[in-house]
């Protein structure tokens, strides 16, 4: 990744709070780091600057532009600043960075959001700057003080000090907010970190554990109105007419209005909301919609597949030469849409004032969204606060911000006045926005040595990004979320064709944790994992013959995983390996036979990420990832009957790991000094080609479809 | 006809339509928020509560149901089980996104209250309707067992 930094982007001055004002409810028991609800102070103070508040009291306030959903940034960018201005963990505060492009982009991106799992490696050095930059005000401010050059000033754990003088930060704080902010204040060196590298107790599981965290669901303004929209129940439909009459009956129901995603009704609290749109009576034009039933479209997607499809996307050596007389071996791999399914469904809370809006919302691309509110709304100021959002895994990050078009248009119709859209469960399931449909099919040759003399790869999805606003992107090339994971093979291969057949739908599709390794990393480990057992291999010494000097890291966390593995037991023990984003996993899975099913025992994994923030917060990343894709591998997928009507509705039809089904897992982190780089994806890709190596290894059978529990 | 019940040790009385599930209610009318909302089924747990000592999920308990009964929300919760899950919970980092954890806290709470030393049989059994999007279930199982230490002495 090229992250590309400016004296503008270490921004590096103090904003000092003289108080902290009521709305501030600091997110915390006594005397540990914490964060607030709602940033302090007044919007207009914080746009002026970057980062880092020092207060009166003694708390130093981090503004964190990544949105809290699980991954950790609120802990990790505030360990940052903490190590570079040698403060006590305890006095730390993190809070959400308002919506603002200039000063919150995450630099991998060009705008303010999230994803990619790029927040920690795009904050690495800037948010290290502005804690050193805080530190030098800090300590210039000490020594006009303390009378002595700076060169004499020692700071540890939040106390400045000089000889036998010494202050806090809290005490020095309204001085230093009148020095020259540095313009590029030097870093520590790796080796003098003393916070960078433990396991600093999370900002924010205080507040998680007592129920005072509040996310967009939580948000109630004066005279607020709730909302639910009747969305239509195919792929491309819209509403036809509707007719209101039994929903306006219902008590406490307001107004139902059409816009342009479905038709919205409006009560004065949540359960009137969902019995007026219960009595709604909706025609559907159904024209232009999706009626393809799933098993339809996956004969269309296999014939894909197979064919190879209009994008060749690597090509080295004669495949088609080499495979010609060859003893083909081949396999076709069935990924199903994915629904996210965060916990929190989709929400956001407007406030439509004059000629100016606030927003709460989980957005996971602040900047965008914004933009979208300002351009519906017709209003140049827009307020956004990003609330903790309970789960995403890519479902907020949506190129088109429909959540933010949809609230607008609510808030439009609506007029001056509070608004909460919420989504139900059935809304985020039958919702869209699914990882796509995919196929993959390939053909490999070996030669007489069990080397690998072709591969030949097809793979048939729809583009998450092609006709979105982020098609630019793509400079006009291929859409490489439909195949990331599968170029740039890490296995030595004589010769070798990628292709990417774009299917088209009206089913929306989405990135989903990890995006394209969620099935590259299946295709390809299962694929080089049978490969490996008919040429009589190792699963690990094979690919490690098979991986060349420039994959050094995938080698060490394959030895080290190897290395970790009790494979002693009477079980089924399997491999996979995947790069992504960056960051390298390997994983070993102990299977059972759970009637007819295989279960996970137990699960090791070693992980390479570069530098480690906050082990802690890597090992439950790990294992976040590791039962995501369990999820995945076993129970899940959104299907369509003919006709196109989405079978799944919730839970119960939509099935996810339970804490039966949990693993125990085993997580070692590889010693690194590397740039950190993201851990909140790279968990989930090899888990499920792990369990079906296993499997295929204990039992014979390969699994070429998932989920391997189909919906009943 | 206001319905009248006890959340959290206080009185309380709302004037709804009794068909209202309680989630609602503690959220729209008594703002305790604490409590989520995650499926509307009783198929995830993301909504319990303690109604007159056992778990309940208040999703699909129409306020009806809850008069002259006793609530407990995660704001209310209390008690040496309570503070036991509390904090192991927070010893370990447990929460991810930590939508969730009420309802997995209470629910954690709840059994330590009837199974001292919970097996991991137990705690699945146990846990099995508190779905974690996160899977943050290996740390879940690991505090409980914590919990269920300290309370031991």
């Amino acid at each position: 990744m090229n992250i590309q930094t400016s004296r503008r982007r270490f921004l590096t001055g103090l904003i000092i709070a003289v108080a902290l004002p009521g709305l501030a409810r600091a997110q915390q028991k006594s005397g540990a780091a914490a964060f607030f609800n709602e940033l302090p102070g007044g919007s207009d103070e914080m746009s002026a600057n970057a980062f880092i508040r020092v207060a009166p009291d003694n708390t130093v306030t981090v503004l964190i532009k990544h949105i809290e959903f699980g991954q950790g940034p609120y802990t990790g960018l505030t360990t940052l600043v903490a190590e570079e201005m040698d403060a006590d963990w305890s006095q730390m505060r993190a809070a959400a960075a308002p919506a603002d492009v200039e000063l919150y982009a995450n630099l991998a991106m060009g705008m303010q959001g999230t994803g990619g799992s790029t927040a920690m490696a795009n904050s690495f050095m800037q948010m290290r700057k502005a804690g050193a930059g805080a530190r030098a005000m800090l300590v210039a401010a000490a020594a006009e003080r303390f009378g002595v050059p700076v060169d004499q000033i020692t700071v540890e754990k939040g106390i400045v000090k000089a000889g036998d003088q010494s202050a806090s930060f809290g005490e020095l704080a309204e001085a230093a907010a009148r020095q020259t902010a540095p313009e590029d204040p030097p870093v520590k060196d790796p080796g003098d970190f003393t916070l960078i590298g433990t396991d600093l107790p999370k900002v924010d599981s205080s507040a998680k554990t007592d129920g005072s965290a509040l996310f967009t669901l939580d948000v109630y303004r004066d005279g607020m109105l709730t909302v639910v929209v009747a969305h239509p129940p195919k792929f491309g439909a819209r509403v036809a007419s509707y007719d209101d009459s039994a929903a306006m009956q219902v008590q406490g129901v307001r107004k139902v209005a059409q816009i342009p995603s479905g038709v919205a009704v409006y009560a004065d609290n949540t359960f009137a909301a969902l019995k007026g749109r219960d009595a709604l009576t909706v025609e559907w034009d159904e024209s232009e919609a999706e009626t393809r039933s799933t098993e339809t479209m996956i004969a269309e997607w296999t014939s894909a597949a197979k064919a190879g499809g209009e994008w060749e996307v690597e090509k080295s050596g004669d495949v088609d030469a080499a495979l010609t007389g060859a003893e083909i071996v081949e396999s076709t791999y069935v990924f199903p849409y994915l629904a996210h399914g965060p916990m929190e469904p989709l929400d956001a809370v407007v406030e439509l004032r004059d000629d100016e809006a606030e927003i709460w919302m989980g957005s996971q691309m602040q900047t965008g969204d914004q933009a979208i509110f300002a351009k519906i709304l017709g209003v140049d100021k827009v307020d956004l606060h990003t609330m903790l959002a309970g789960g995403s895994f890519g479902r907020r990050a949506t190129p088109d911000c429909h959540l933010a078009a949809e609230a607008a248009e609510i808030a439009k119709t609506n007029g001056k006045g509070a608004i909460k859209l919420m989504w139900t469960r059935e809304d985020d399931m039958q919702g869209g926005y699914y990882r796509p449909l995919t196929v993959h099919h390939i053909r490999a040759a070996l030669n007489e040595q069990g080397g690998i003399e072709a591969w030949d790869h097809g793979i048939a999805a729809q583009s998450v990004v092609i006709g979105t606003p982020f098609e630019q992107m793509l400079q006009g090339g291929p859409d490489f979320t439909a195949f990331e994971g599968a170029n740039e093979l890490r296995y030595k291969t004589a010769n070798h064709r990628l292709r990417w057949a774009k299917m088209d739908s009206p089913v929306p599709t989405l990135w989903w944790r990890s995006v394209g390794h969620t099935h590259t990393g299946f295709a390809v480990e299962c694929f080089i994992d049978e490969l490996l057992e008919k040429s009589g291999k190792d699963p690990v010494e094979g690919r490690l013959a098979l991986l060349g000097e420039e994959q050094a890291r995938e080698k060490a966390v394959l030895t080290r995983v190897a290395e970790m593995a009790d494979q002693s037991g009477d079980f089924g023990y399997g491999v996979a390996v995947v790069k992504s984003f960056g960051t390298y996993v390997a994983q070993i899975a102990e299977i059972e036979d759970r009637g007819g099913v295989p279960h996970a025992r137990r699960v090791w994994c070693a992980v390479d990420c570069g530098t480690a923030v906050n082990p802690n917060v890597i090992r439950a990343q790990m294992e976040g990832g590791i039962g995501y894709g369990i999820s995945a591998a076993l129970h899940s997928e959104v299907t369509f009957d003919e006709g196109g009507l989405i079978r799944q509705r919730n839970w119960d039809s939509y099935r996810i790991l339970r804490i039966s089904e949990m693993p125990s897992i085993e997580v070692a982190i590889l010693p690194s000094t590397a740039e950190p780089t993201g851990v909140g994806e790279p968990g989930t890709p090899p888990i499920a080609p792990a369990i079906a190596n296993g499997w295929r290894r204990m039992t014979g059978t390969a699994l070429r479809r998932l989920p391997i529990i189909p919906v009943a | 006809m206001p319905i009248s019940f006890t959340v959290n040790g206080e009185e309380r009385s709302v004037d709804v339509n009794p068909g209202t599930p309680l989630l609602w209610v503690l959220r729209d009318e008594l703002r305790l928020t604490g409590t989520k909302f995650g499926c509307g089924i009783a198929q995830c747990g993301a909504c319990t509560i303690h109604l007159d000592g056992m778990t309940r999920r208040s999703c699909v308990t129409p306020i009806s149901m809850a008069e002259g009964s006793d609530i407990t929300t995660i704001e209310g919760l209390e008690g040496p089980e309570a503070d036991a899950v509390q904090a192991a919970w927070r010893a370990i980092d447990v929460p991810q996104c930590g939508y969730c954890q009420s309802g997995q806290i209470m629910t954690a709470t709840s059994l330590l209250q009837q199974i001292a030393s919970p097996s991991d049989e137990d705690i699945d059994n146990a846990m099995a309707g508190n779905i974690c999007r996160c899977a943050t279930y290996v740390r879940i199982r690991q505090a409980i067992h914590d919990a269920a230490k300290t309370l031991e002495g």
